[in-house]
């Protein structure tokens, strides 16, 4: 009855009684080119090893490691070495005569200097590898801080929200916009002193202080008290979004407190943001750090770092230029490194970050 | 001219060009449309309506191209338009409403900025001109307090007056064509009655064409002289609203029928679901691209693309199954 | 507005409180209290000089008397460098300090915003990747190392330009780029973001739908939308300026406010470092406060509290 008024097409193929059939289900699927689903983690993780300059980024990030924390163990010359006879030697310079019969004498280690060595006769490859394991230390050392500072804080006012929330939100607004930089190197300044009394009068318990040095716990301790506001406005607003979602009610009507809750299933859920904000933090720590160090206020000779390096440097720049330039291309490769693999991990796991 | 249709689309193909290859979104697509008509574009996110919409415009966003075929509108070869002469007929001959009327107006100029920009763009009003034919817009599409409204930022405006701003915009050249891409998706329901009602209060009073653009079934029913169902960047099935609710020939359209929940259903009525996914665009299968889905599929759908089957004038469809019965037809008429 | 302005400023004055009262306490952790340096005088210069600033009265007291002055706008006396004011170092220090900023953070906006807009309108074309690859080296560059490497080069090696002092307008190419380097780099990459996602914004479309031509669009409806992120990085970039100022200035030996300040950390110049802080925190903050008027302006979406 609907067919009263068809027409008749011109069919482009001879059509057989056979092809009128129908089709079973595989030959229907066989059709079908369904990608397979993939979970969140392997999804990213296939993104990320993909990205190639993510993961360039990630070889030097692990060669500058083996470089500064593995490498010095196995160097003849140590970072607080003053060799006598060979001050201010130049890149690859030989030792000279004297020097080699002094290291014979006293049985010290010919073996060359390749980057020279400072004013003090100092091993300079040594002095860059200590410092770039400073730089890194402090850099991952302080993330850690922030991130442990900042998504617990931020964790707490988003969840509970209202009044805390809006207390907590108002200390954070004012941290904010207080000049970083000028309170750290107040602190820096002050801190000092007291740390230096506490390391002094309770050596059982704070005498670590020293070893570490006043400086390096100094901008420990500035990280830890002024940085983590950025962290915690982030993961605060993650948890924000999060504690709407079914799962979370459900969690609730089940019983589950809200430790549990905030731990399972809040902050499992933004530990992509975690992971990329805590990586992009890294090198902006290295670069404060360099900073402090560079103006004076970072660790304490003989102990250095690329930022305290690149400092000493300075006096010497029309002789030695390559004494400032070879911590500097550190500072940057290192935090060139982080920014690319932060970059690279964000588009990976958390692409609502972008920007 | 005058026998001429507004809008003709012919075999219209059209790619988006991604690094993951070629992803065709539109498949040989054809329909005319007369003035003064309504057409209803339907289908799932993906089948190519909007897509098919925008290329009407010109405004095929990057990396998509027109790899083939022809437009015809009131008199211009889209299709062979450069972008700097498409925009002598954008928002004058042929105007757009979004889908997302939040998100479709700049939010940092005022709603008078936005409507008079177009105004004084298209025509040689000055600005006291624009400004009167502003707020003349904005009681056609039912806003009160016009002149208090022009100096308003779009934050300041619900989703539903938003998108009678949009509409205002749209009409503000008296357009031969206005498209409607989802116009109601984003409002509530009684917003949305009210703002389906506003345009053919509209289209009666401006007498312009419309192509609408949904994938709400109930939306075209009561508004569409006629309908064309897409699917995978196929019309699958074009006809008059009368032909597709109530002898619908393409399988897809049945599902599509069956799964919108009427009042009227008895107790143990049950909504059917298509079953299924869409095809991937990237490689579209040989055959009928519902195929997969499709619950009397064939051995013929797998490997070859049906033709249209007409029914009347303007009632067709690309279904096998259609084909089978005029086959079976013509068998049985050889045996005689 | 009036209101939201006094809002702001108000809390701004807070603020800045909050950061005086931190310096004048965080002075008390210095041994021999805020006006003392490390090596202990004798009992009567001691004496002397507690009476001289008051240290020999109780805390709260001295605290009222140092925020008394300070609302007077009196930042106190050097210690090293005898009878100069701080008021008066900073006089003489902070226009020299303002001109390289200045210059330096105008020409961070001028260069970053227009790269940026560059780099989105033609994205993943050569011309964007080597822009963005410029701007991304460059965020990994601390400004003394910048600063450095130009001096290695140009000061030392090819001795083209001055390395010291601000004699003439050559003396000022070398530390305005160093200190605008990375603040060029990191505009252009967040004027590139935040111009791609507004290019990609329903505005847009409808913009181009309406039929107006490119220079409308991008100058009219991108441009606008676009630049907000860069209004907000204002605060920050001006803090990264003055902060930046500090190692330029020691580099280059330009006699400004930096190298004031740096010298007073190292001879440990409390009051001058007090004063300095406290006159630095000032200017953020009240820059902090302009940016949010500035931003209202611009963005009619942001509600006045």
């Amino acid at each position: 009855m609907e067919q009263e008024k068809m027409k008749k097409n011109p069919l482009s193929v001879q059509l057989d009684v056979s092809d009128f059939l129908p089709a079973d289900e595989t030959e229907k699927q066989s059709l079908v080119v369904m990608r397979e689903s993939v979970s969140f983690w392997k999804d990213g993780m296939r993104r990320l090893l993909k990205n190639k300059v993510a993961m360039v980024s990630l070889v030097v990030i692990i060669l500058v490691m083996i470089f500064a924390f593995i490498l010095p163990i196995f160097y003849p010359y140590s970072y607080d070495e003053q060799l006598r006879g060979r001050e201010n030697l130049g890149m690859m310079e030989p030792i000279p005569e004297k020097a080699l019969a002094l290291a014979e004498s006293k049985g010290l280690s010919t073996f060359p200097h390749i980057l020279g060595t400072d004013n003090m006769g100092r091993d300079y490859m040594i002095r860059v590898m200590m410092g770039t394991r400073i730089s890194l230390l402090v850099g991952i050392t302080a993330s850690v801080i922030i991130l442990f500072i900042g998504s617990l804080y931020g964790a707490i006012a988003g969840y509970f929200g209202g009044k805390v929330d809006m207390m907590m939100m108002r200390l954070v607004d004012i941290i904010y916009t207080v000049p970083d930089i000028l309170i750290i190197i107040l602190l820096s300044v002050t801190l000092k002193y007291p740390l230096k009394q506490l390391a002094a009068d309770y050596p059982a318990m704070f005498g670590w202080i020293e070893t570490v040095g006043v400086g390096l716990v100094c901008i420990f301790i500035v990280f830890a008290l002024l940085y983590w506001v950025g962290m915690a406005r982030i993961v605060r607003s993650q948890i924000l979004i999060l504690k709407e979602q079914e799962y979370v009610t459900a969690a609730k009507a089940l019983g589950a407190g809200s430790g549990h809750i905030i731990r399972k299933h809040l902050l499992t859920n933004c530990i992509g943001t975690l992971i990329v904000t805590t990586t992009l933090q890294i090198p902006s720590s290295i670069f404060t750090e360099s900073f402090l160090s560079f103006i004076g206020l970072g660790v304490a000779a003989p102990m250095t770092s690329l930022g305290s390096l690149a400092s000493a440097a300075i006096g010497g720049i029309s002789s030695y230029p390559h004494r400032l330039l070879i911590p500097a291309l550190m500072i940057s490769l290192i935090i060139l490194s982080f920014n690319l693999l932060g970059d690279g991990l964000r588009d990976a796991f958390d692409p609502k970050l972008k920007n | 001219m005058s026998n001429q249709p507004l809008l003709n689309i012919e075999h219209l193909r059209l790619s988006f060009f991604t690094p993951a290859g070629e992803v065709k979104a539109l498949n040989d697509v054809s329909f005319q449309l007369e003035q003064g008509d309504v057409l209803g574009i339907v289908g799932e996110s993906g089948s190519g309506k909007s897509v098919t919409a925008y290329s009407i415009m010109g405004l095929t966003a990057y990396p998509g191209r027109i790899v083939g075929g022809e437009i015809h509108f009131n008199g211009h070869e889209i299709h062979k338009m450069t972008e700097k002469e498409m925009r002598s007929i954008r928002g004058k001959e042929v105007s757009i409403i979004f889908q997302d009327p939040m998100t479709s107006l700049n939010p940092v100029y005022t709603i008078g900025n936005q409507i008079c920009e177009v105004i004084r763009l298209h025509t040689n009003k000055t600005k006291e001109q624009a400004h009167a034919r502003a707020v003349e817009l904005l009681s056609l599409v039912g806003i009160n307090e016009p002149e208090r409204r022009l100096k308003q930022y779009p934050h300041e405006l619900s989703g539903g007056m938003r998108q009678r701003v949009m509409i205002a915009i749209a009409l503000a050249c008296e357009p031969k064509l206005l498209i409607a891409d989802e116009p109601t998706t984003a409002l509530d329901v009684t917003i949305q009655a009210q703002i389906l009602e506003l345009m053919m209060e509209l289209k009666k009073k401006i007498g312009m064409s419309i192509i609408m653009i949904t994938h709400d079934l109930g939306v075209v029913s009561n508004m569409c002289d006629k309908i064309a169902v897409m699917y995978a960047g196929k019309i699958v099935e074009y006809g008059t609203a009368d032909d597709i609710f109530y002898n619908p020939q393409h399988e897809y359209t049945r599902g599509l029928l069956t799964s919108i929940p009427k009042l009227n259903a008895t107790e143990h009525e049950r909504l059917v679901p298509i079953e299924g996914q869409p095809v991937d665009l990237l490689n579209p299968p040989a055959g009928c691209p519902f195929a997969p889905r499709c619950k009397s599929c064939m051995k013929i759908c797998l490997r070859e693309m049906p033709p249209y089957t007409h029914f009347s004038e303007d009632h067709y469809s690309a279904c096998w199954l259609t084909q089978k019965k005029e086959f079976e037809a013509r068998k049985g008429g050889d045996r005689t | 507005m009036g209101k939201f302005i006094i809002k702001r400023v108000l809390s701004a004055i807070v603020t800045i409180f909050l950061v005086a009262t931190i310096t004048f306490f965080l002075m008390f952790l210095v041994p021999g209290g805020p006006f003392l340096s490390e090596k202990a005088p004798s009992a009567e210069t001691l004496a002397a000089l507690e009476a001289k600033y008051g240290l020999d009265q109780p805390v709260p007291v001295q605290y009222v008397n140092y925020m008394e002055r300070l609302i007077h706008g009196d930042l106190g006396t050097s210690l090293k460098k005898r009878g100069l004011e701080v008021n008066d170092i900073i006089a003489t220090g902070f226009p020299v300090s303002a001109k390289v900023g200045g210059i330096a953070i105008a020409g961070a906006v001028l260069i970053g915003v227009p790269l940026g807009s560059v780099a989105a309108l033609n994205r993943g074309k050569p011309l964007d990747n080597i822009i963005m690859v410029v701007a991304t080296c460059g965020i990994a560059v601390p400004s003394f190392v910048m600063a450095t490497v130009l001096m290695v080069t140009f000061g030392v090696q090819l001795g083209w330009l001055p390395t010291m002092g601000l004699s003439g307008p050559l003396s000022y190419i070398m530390p305005c780029i160093a200190l605008a380097f990375y603040p060029t780099a990191y505009i252009s990459r967040l004027m590139r973001s935040s111009m791609l996602d507004v290019l990609g914004q329903d505005y847009m479309r409808t913009a181009r739908a309406k039929g107006l031509s490119q220079f409308v669009m991008l100058f009219k409806h991108a441009l606008r939308n676009a630049i907000l992120p860069v209004v907000t990085y204002l605060g920050p970039l001006l803090a990264y300026t003055l902060t930046g100022s500090f190692v330029i200035e020691k580099i280059f030996t330009i006699p400004g406010l930096g190298s004031e300040f740096i010298g007073s950390i190292t001879s440990r110049d409390y009051p001058l470092i007090m004063g300095t802080t406290i006159f630095l925190a000032f200017l953020i903050i009240m820059m902090n406060v302009i940016v949010d008027i500035v931003y209202k302006l611009i963005d009619p979406r942001i509600k006045l509290k």
